[in-house]
C-alpha cells in the first residue's frame, strides 16, 4: 500500500519539524516549572476522593470510625485486605471464576462496541448520504434521555430475546452506546478528505481504508472510548439480568460483602479494601493507554 | 417520483457504507433508540410498571405544569445549577487540558491521570460528606471556626440556604469528565505548522493563539465537550442524593432528575416520571442547539 508509507513518512517528516522548531512564544523553564505547581496543587485538590479512599482502606476499624473523623490514616494496616483475600478464598463459586466472568464482558464488550461504533462513526463523520444526517443527530440526542425510563423497556426488550441470565445481557446494551462513537465521529471529522480520496484512488476498498488509515489517525479518542467503555463494563454489576451465581462479575461479588444490611460496620474495612481494588484495574488500564496516547500525536501533521 | 429515483440511486452507490453502520445500527434501534420511542409513549399513559399503561394523554404534562409546584422548584433549581456547572466545569476543563498541553509530555500523561482518576473511583462521594459535615469537626467548619471566620458552626448540608450552593461546588469538583478527556486529545491534534504560521502574521500572545488558532482547530472536540457539560450539568441530582439525602430539606436541592427517580423509582409511576424524561429531553436538546449558535462564532 503504497499510500500507507506515504502517511508513515508524511507523519514522520512533520515529527522530525515539531521537535526542531521552537514556538516564538515559548515559555521559560521557571514559567514550566511555576505551571507545573498550580496543576500539582489543583490536582492534589481534585485528587481528595482517591486519597480519601485509599486511606479509608488502609484504616483499623476503630480508626475508621473515630471522632472527629480523620482524612489520613494513623496506624496504618493491610488487615483489610487481609480480611478481604480470605473471603474470597472462601467464596461460593471460586473467585477465578468471577474474574473469568468479569474478564469475558469487559474484553469482548469493549473490542466488539469500539469496532462496532467506529465503523458506523466513519461513514457519518466522512460522506453524506440519505440518512446521514438523521442518524448522526439520533446519536447525539439518544445521549440526553434520561436512563431511568428506559429500564423498563430495556428489560422487557433483553428477557423477550431470551438474553436473561447470559452474558450478552451486559454487553449488547453495551453495544448500543454512543459516547464513545460520538467522540470517535467528532475526531474522524478532522481527518483531511484528500487522505481518504488519495487512499481510495490506489484502491483501498472502505473496510481497508477505516482499519489501516481512519482508525489508527483517531487513536487518542478511539483509546479514550475504550476507557469509557472498559471502565462502565467493569463496574457493571449486572444484578437486574444475571441469576447464576457463577455467571456473576467481580463487581457483583464484591458489592455483595457489604451484607444485606449494605452499611455493616464488621465488613466496613473490607468493603474500603473492595473499592480500592474495583478502583485500581480501569486506573491501571487508563495510565497504560494514556501514555500510549500521548506518544501517538495522531493527527498533527494531517490537516490541510 | 425523480427524488425518490435520486435517493434510491445514492442510496445504492453508498451500499458499502450502510454495510459498515449495520452491526453497530442494530443493536442501537434495539436498546437505544426503541426504549426511548416506548418512554415517550408511557409519558401519556398511567403506568405503574405491574399493570398495563392506560393511554390518559397530555394528563401527565397538565399535571407536572399546572399541579405540581415541587415539579416547578425543581426546574429552577436545576437551571440554577446547570448554569454554573456547566459553563464553569467546561471552562475549568479546557483550561486544565490546556495547561496540561504546555508541559513535557510524560508530567502531562501523569497529570491526565490525577485529573480524570476521581472520575473513577466509585462513591468516593463520600468525602465531601466530611468536609461539610455540619459538625464543628467537619473539615470546613474546623477551619473556619480555628481561623475565627465563624464563630458557631454552619449546617452546610442543612440550612437551606446553604444547600444548593454545597451541592453547586461539590458538581463542579467532579465534573472533570470525558469532556476533559477529549480536549487533552484534541489539544494534541492541532497541527504545530499553524501555530508557526499565525507568528508570522502577528499573533503575538499565547491568548491570541488559543482564539485565533487553538479554538477554531478544536470546534468537533469543543461541541462534544459541550454537549457532555450540558447533559452532565442538567443532570445533577446524585451528588445531592449522597450529600443531604433525598429529599433534600426544604426541597433545596431537588432538580428535575430527582423528581424522575422519584416518580420512577419510588412511586412506581412510570407515566409521570417519563413525562419528566421527555421534557428534561427537550431543555438538553434546546441548550445543545444554543451553544452551536455560539460556537460557530468562536475565531471570528
Amino acid at each position: 500500500m503504497s499510500i500507507i508509507s506515504k502517511l508513515k513518512k508524511h507523519r514522520k517528516g512533520r515529527l522530525d519539524m515539531r521537535s526542531s522548531t521552537a514556538r516564538q512564544s515559548s515559555r521559560s523553564f521557571l514559567g514550566n516549572l511555576l505551571l507545573g505547581i498550580v496543576l500539582f496543587l489543583l490536582g492534589f485538590l481534585f485528587l481528595f476522593p482517591v486519597i480519601y479512599m485509599i486511606n479509608q482502606a488502609l484504616k483499623p476499624l476503630n480508626e475508621m470510625y473515630m471522632f472527629p473523623p480523620k482524612l489520613f490514616v494513623q496506624n496504618p494496616t493491610v488487615n483489610n485486605f487481609r480480611d478481604l483475600s480470605r473471603i474470597l478464598a472462601n467464596t461460593l463459586v471460586p473467585f477465578s471464576r468471577y474474574l473469568f466472568n468479569s474478564l469475558f464482558v469487559v474484553i469482548i464488550g469493549s473490542i466488539g462496541h469500539i469496532l462496532t461504533a467506529s465503523m458506523c462513526a466513519y461513514p457519518l463523520a466522512k460522506y453524506k448520504f440519505p440518512g446521514s444526517k438523521f442518524i448522526s443527530a439520533l446519536i447525539v440526542y439518544s445521549l440526553m434521555f434520561n436512563a431511568t425510563v428506559t429500564m423498563v423497556p430495556n428489560f422487557i426488550t433483553i428477557s423477550r430475546l431470551h438474553l436473561i441470565d447470559s452474558y450478552w445481557a451486559i454487553i449488547f446494551p453495551q453495544f448500543a452506546s454512543t459516547l464513545g462513537l460520538y467522540l470517535m465521529m467528532n475526531f474522524m471529522e478532522q481527518i483531511p478528505d484528500s487522505l481518504i480520496e488519495a487512499a481510495r484512488i490506489d484502491g483501498a476498498g472502505q473496510f481497508k481504508i477505516h482499519i489501516r488509515i481512519v482508525l489508527p489517525l483517531v487513536k487518542p479518542a478511539a483509546i479514550t472510548a475504550f476507557i469509557l467503555v472498559f471502565q462502565s463494563l467493569w463496574i457493571n454489576t449486572g444484578d437486574r439480568y444475571i441469576y447464576t451465581e457463577k455467571l456473576k462479575s467481580v463487581a457483583y461479588m464484591l458489592s455483595q460483602l457489604a451484607g444485606a444490611s449494605n452499611v455493616g460496620v464488621a465488613r466496613a474495612g473490607v468493603l474500603a479494601a473492595a473499592s480500592v481494588i474495583i478502583f485500581i484495574i480501569p486506573v491501571t488500564v487508563f495510565l497504560i493507554m494514556q501514555t500510549n496516547v500521548i506518544s501517538t500525536m495522531a493527527t498533527s501533521g494531517m490537516k490541510e | 417520483m425523480r427524488k425518490l429515483k435520486i435517493t434510491l440511486r445514492e442510496m445504492k452507490r453508498n451500499r458499502v457504507l450502510y454495510l459498515m453502520m449495520l452491526p453497530f445500527l442494530i443493536f442501537f434501534f434495539t436498546f437505544a433508540v426503541y426504549p426511548v420511542l416506548q418512554a415517550i409513549y408511557y409519558s401519556f399513559t398511567d403506568y405503574n410498571i405491574l399493570e398495563a399503561p392506560n393511554f390518559i394523554g397530555l394528563e401527565n404534562y397538565r399535571k407536572l405544569f399546572l399541579e405540581d409546584t415541587i415539579f416547578i422548584k425543581a426546574i429552577q433549581n436545576t437551571f440554577i445549577i446547570a448554569v454554573f456547572v456547566g459553563p464553569l466545569g467546561y471552562i475549568l476543563s479546557y483550561l486544565l487540558a490546556w495547561m496540561i498541553n504546555e508541559l513535557p509530555h510524560w508530567l502531562g500523561t501523569i497529570l491526565t491521570v490525577i485529573f480524570y482518576a476521581p472520575s473513577m473511583a466509585g462513591n468516593s462521594i463520600m468525602i465531601f460528606a466530611l468536609i461539610f459535615s455540619n459538625d464543628s469537626t467537619g473539615y470546613l467548619n474546623g477551619i473556619l471556626l480555628k481561623y475565627g471566620f465563624i464563630s458557631e458552626r454552619i449546617l452546610w448540608l442543612s440550612d437551606s440556604s446553604y444547600i444548593l450552593p454545597v451541592v453547586i461546588l461539590v458538581s463542579v469538583w467532579m465534573s472533570l469528565g470525558v469532556g476533559f478527556l477529549s480536549f487533552v486529545a484534541g489539544i494534541k491534534g492541532v497541527d504545530e505548522a499553524q501555530y508557526e504560521a499565525a507568528a508570522i502574521d502577528g499573533i503575538r500572545n499565547r491568548w491570541q493563539e488559543l482564539w485565533y488558532v487553538t479554538l477554531p482547530n478544536m470546534k468537533p472536540q469543543l461541541l462534544f465537550g459541550a454537549v457532555m457539560s450540558i447533559t452532565n450539568a442538567l443532570s445533577v441530582g446524585g451528588v445531592a442524593d449522597a450529600l443531604v439525602g433525598f429529599p433534600s430539606p426544604n426541597y433545596a436541592s431537588h432538580t428535575i432528575v430527582n423528581h424522575l427517580n422519584d416518580y420512577g423509582l419510588i412511586r412506581m409511576e412510570m407515566g409521570r416520571a417519563s413525562a419528566i424524561a421527555v421534557i428534561l429531553f427537550f431543555i438538553m436538546i434546546l441548550c445543545n442547539l444554543l451553544f452551536r449558535k455560539f460556537l460557530s462564532k468562536v475565531g471570528t
